[in-house]
């Protein structure tokens, strides 16, 4: 009997643990009506100081949506097409008609996207790195909103907690070249834009038609 | 409880574990990709041919691993071939984007035309 109220002791804390942090699951309904296939990342508006943060952020955003499913446009091809036309500040890609943007480059949806934290902050004990990005799914046929949703990380994290996430998610540059291209930030940055993003996330995409799991509900709609 | 039963047992036990233990495999081999796009953003360190050599790894990479390369990997070398002048090779892959991801065809499309009208401009 002792054993038996432990148990249930232990289960209720548990319980709680796994309650307390999950906000209401995301309404997918629009998302679902929309089925887009494709997704075109726009260029991110940077509220940070950090010059490199949306070409950090843009370059890691592409792997949690296509892992989800989709087709995701390659990034500096399109930047580089915005470019070409003109638009060299975020803001007015941003304020582009979506049905001008479908009409070029045929995406079913574009993200919306801005940075509000990027790099380093010394806080009082020690230095952080954090990421922390906002994103909005838009469908570019309805201009309708199809997703929202926010996210962060941060290197505190690996200080933290022991349990290696993020060294999990960042893959060291296999090709020594590259290895003076990476930064710090860049690699906060994968591990934001896969909370924020991959449909295996609490309240991040649906999975797209690409994923053997399409038509599956994800977390935050199972009960 | 027979051994028969504890064995059954076992295994249901194992399965379970094994189910909650597996990790999605990923969709597609990315490599390196989004670390040479970020290169080719930051446009120091690390020239265009260096980045072209990395995709080409990515893509042999993925093919002996007998995995799909991840989208816009074909489309993003295609375009570093272009910046190089190698046109023909640019267009190849543009090409192979659009058949890979025929959710590309249109922008891969408006690509193509695009040079073949600034070569038609090159060559007046």
């Amino acid at each position: 009997m002792k054993l038996l109220s432990k148990l249930a002791v232990i289960a209720a804390i548990i319980g709680l643990g796994g309650c307390v942090s999950m906000p209401d699951p995301y309404d997918y309904s629009a998302f679902k009506a929309a089925d887009p296939k494709s997704v075109i990342i726009l260029p991110p508006v940077n509220n940070t100081p950090e010059v490199i943060a949306p070409y950090s952020v843009m370059s890691q955003l592409v792997t949690p949506i296509a892992e989800s499913g989709f087709y995701v446009f390659p990034v500096a091809v399109t930047e580089q097409t915005f470019r070409a036309n003109g638009l060299t500040v975020a803001q007015d890609v941003h304020s582009v008609d979506p049905a001008k943007l479908h009409d070029i480059f045929g995406a079913d949806a574009a993200l919306y996207v801005s940075i509000s934290d990027y790099g380093t902050s010394y806080v009082v004990i020690s230095s952080e790195t954090r990421v922390t990005v906002t994103a909005q799914l838009v469908d570019l046929r309805s201009a309708q909103v199809l997703w929202t949703g926010s996210a962060s990380a941060s290197s505190a994290e690996t200080q933290n907690n022991n349990n290696g996430l993020i060294g999990m998610l960042v893959q060291a540059a296999v090709n020594q070249i590259f290895e003076t291209v990476t930064d710090r930030g860049f690699d906060i940055a994968a591990i934001t834009a896969n909370r924020l993003l991959h449909a295996q996330g609490y309240n991040g995409l649906l999975y797209g038609p690409r994923s053997p799991n399409y038509g599956q509900p994800v977390a935050s709609q199972k009960k | 409880m027979t051994f028969k039963s504890i064995i059954a047992g076992a295994s249901v036990a194992t399965l379970l574990l094994l189910a909650g233990c597996k990790t999605t495999e990923p969709l597609y081999y990315h490599g390196d990709y989004n670390t040479v796009v970020y290169s080719y953003f930051k446009a120091e360190d690390v020239t265009l041919e260096e980045q072209i050599s990395a995709m080409q790894n990515l893509i042999a990479t993925a093919h002996s691993k007998g995995k799909p390369v991840a989208p816009g990997v074909h489309g993003h070398l295609g375009m570093l071939y272009f910046e190089t002048g190698n046109t023909a090779l640019g267009a190849e892959h543009l090409n192979t984007e659009k058949q890979l991801f025929p959710e590309s065809a249109k922008f891969m499309d408006f690509l193509l035309n695009q040079s073949q009208e600034g070569r038609n401009e090159a060559a007046q």
